[in-house]
């Protein structure tokens, strides 16, 4: 087998689709489609988890995050709502020497005025080390700090989205008031951008308060969940045994659950990985009626061509040969559908991107390669078969 | 070169036995000029299958140098079909995706063998013996019946034959082109010694041949009638 073989194969190849380019192009369309879903499957469960892993990871390094209800680890099973925590809850924490910082949390949905304009944002009522934990910095003018905290100030920290929406520019937003709920509020800062947006919470749409600040907008004055920061790494099994003690003075051990990002994560990793496995099988669906495609038109091409298989036959040409020759073809079809898919799925996704966080990688690329080829060659060996078996004789009587 | 020893063919149609070829016996030599006349049904295409390893017998020997055949792999009988027999087909069976050059050159991309000469100067070279060079780009559906049926010659010598298989080679030619075809095979005999069999039902034909042998109800027999 040398290069002028596969060249003329090649060739021949071409030249029968371009005899029957309209049949070429609906069959590669089959695979195509088949590629493009499943690409496009694994680029959007990759990019939510992508997503969410960098949320998670945004949250700060050493926190231990108190939910209520039972979050029973990797199965992801979990009953929120049975209790909520309070101001108590967060000053017992406090008193614990292993925590740095112990920053509750109260979030709410609410919508923000500035004069005509409005925008829908997420109250965050909390303390001044949230800043420090999740490592938040105001762009313009300052974060809120103790003092704040303590006399209940009206000041709050708005995410970049808010600023841009309410204001002329992000920096005119410093000093200004603003409206939440009827409440004025005085800006004090900008945050930096963290990004996001899509499944978890917009980061970048948040409104930082001083909770004692807030206590109009939260009247029962319970906390949704509340982080500690610990000194060091090695301190967190400690801690969590700490928070414990604390916690199961007032509240039963199933009430509540303390989480470390590293359980998280695995409980998001191990949701996303089922997710896919069933996105990719439902999308491999489509390849598989894609490969059927071909194989019909390969079947269609095998008679077509059955003069032209036995004028090959009669001047030398092999069973092998013959049966190369339509592998190939079906190979080159199959592949040019799963590239073209490849590109228009890469195509789409970049396009989505600045709204949603698909993303590709290198398990998508081989899949749309791979798989095409596979099932070039698979869907190509019957028809290919066919072709090689028959009878030179009758392959060149046929007309 | 080619022997048949009391070949028979038998195919069933509807459960039905025919005799295609009934207890054949002969022999064709080197550098020999034959034409095999029969009328259609008489097993002469059988028969020219046959001589051209497209068809295996039922029963009897089919030698060819001194391979049987009926002992050789389907790959080892297009290979042998590959390097010693060049097909010549009434309906020019050229490959009508390809160019006429490419047609020539079709059989040297199956060739299992290195060749000794580069196939394309080669391809050329019997072209421009042919007079149809300046055609060589051209698709087959494009030239004259006459040019088709050269580029088919050209094609069966690409591979340095033993023997040239011509089935009605004139068949879809007039007379006139018919008779060019049938003397470029007699010089291609008598120049190059190649073994050129023509099977034809034209008398005429026939008559251009140096030895003929009559086939009919799939028996040879010693006068036509």
């Amino acid at each position: 087998m040398n290069k002028t073989y596969l060249l003329a194969l090649l060739k021949s190849s071409l030249e029968d689709f371009k005899r029957s380019k309209a049949r070429t192009i609906l069959t590669s369309l089959g695979i195509l489609i088949g590629v493009l879903s499943v690409v496009l499957l694994i680029a959007l469960g990759l990019g939510l988890k992508n997503y969410i892993t960098k949320e998670f990871e945004n949250l700060g390094t050493n926190v231990l995050y108190i939910i209520p209800g039972k979050f029973s680890g990797a199965s992801g099973a979990s009953s929120f709502g049975s209790i909520s925590f309070d101001e108590r809850d967060y000053l017992s924490l406090q008193r614990i020497s292993l925590a740095k910082h112990v920053v509750p949390s109260y979030q709410k949905s609410v919508t923000v005025e500035n004069g005509q304009k409005s925008e829908t944002a997420t109250l965050n009522a909390t303390t001044a080390d949230t800043f420090d934990v999740r490592n938040i910095k105001a762009v313009y003018g300052v974060v809120f700090d103790k003092a704040d905290e303590q006399k209940g100030a009206k000041r709050v920290v708005i995410g970049p989205k808010i600023a841009q929406k309410l204001f002329s520019s992000e920096a005119a937003a410093v000093g200004q008031s603003i409206r939440i709920e009827k409440q004025k509020f005085t800006v004090i800062g900008v945050t930096n951008s963290i990004g996001g947006g899509f499944g978890g919470p917009d980061v970048d749409s948040f409104i930082y308060i001083p909770y004692k600040g807030a206590l109009a907008l939260n009247p029962n004055k319970k906390f949704m969940a509340i982080s500690v920061q610990a000194k060091n790494t090695q301190d967190i099994p400690a801690l969590k045994l700490e928070i414990a003690k604390v916690l199961n003075r007032r509240y039963k051990s199933d009430d509540y659950s303390v989480l470390e990002q590293t359980e998280i994560l695995a409980t998001i990793n191990s949701i996303f990985s089922i997710m896919n496995t069933v996105l990719v099988a439902i999308g491999s669906i489509s390849l598989l009626v894609g490969g059927i495609g071909i194989m019909n038109i390969m079947y269609a091409s095998v008679t077509e061509r059955t003069k032209e298989i036995g004028i090959r036959r009669a001047i030398g040409a092999t069973r092998g040969d013959i049966m190369f020759q339509f592998i190939t073809e079906s190979l080159i079809l199959s592949v040019l559908g799963g590239l073209a898919g490849l590109i228009l799925s890469a195509l789409i996704v970049f396009a989505v991107q600045p709204f949603f966080p698909a993303a590709l990688n290198a398990l998508a690329v081989i899949v749309a390669i791979g798989v095409s080829s596979i099932i070039g060659v698979f869907f190509g060996v019957f028809p290919a078969r066919k072709a090689a078996n028959l009878s030179p004789i009758e392959a060149i009587r046929y007309e | 070169m080619i022997k048949l020893e009391h070949v028979k063919k038998i195919y069933r149609i509807g459960g039905e036995e025919v005799k295609a070829l009934d207890d054949v016996s002969l022999e064709i030599k080197e550098k020999e000029f034959v034409g095999i006349l029969g009328t259609s049904g008489s097993g002469k295409s059988t028969l020219m299958h046959m001589l051209g390893l497209l068809d295996i017998p039922s029963s009897g020997k089919l030698i060819i140098g001194d391979q049987d055949i009926s002992q050789l792999s389907d790959n080892a009988i297009s290979e042998i079909r590959s390097r010693y027999i060049g097909f010549v087909f009434q309906q020019f069976n050229l490959i009508n995706q390809l160019t006429v050059l490419e047609n020539v050159l079709l059989p040297t991309l199956y060739s299992k063998k290195e060749l000794d000469y580069n196939p394309r100067e080669k391809a050329i070279d019997i072209l421009k013996k042919f007079g149809i060079f300046d055609r060589k780009d051209f698709l087959p559906n494009k030239i004259s019946g006459g040019q088709q049926q050269r580029v088919a010659i050209a094609r069966a010598l690409i591979m340095d034959p033993e023997i040239i298989l011509a089935d009605e080679p004139t068949g879809n030619l007039d007379s006139k082109t018919g008779n060019e075809i049938l003397k470029l095979l007699s010089d291609l005999n008598r120049d190059l010694g190649v073994t050129v069999i023509i099977v034809t039902h034209d008398k005429d034909v026939v008559k251009k041949t140096k030895r003929q042998i009559y086939i009919k109800d799939g028996k040879i027999v010693n006068k036509y009638s």
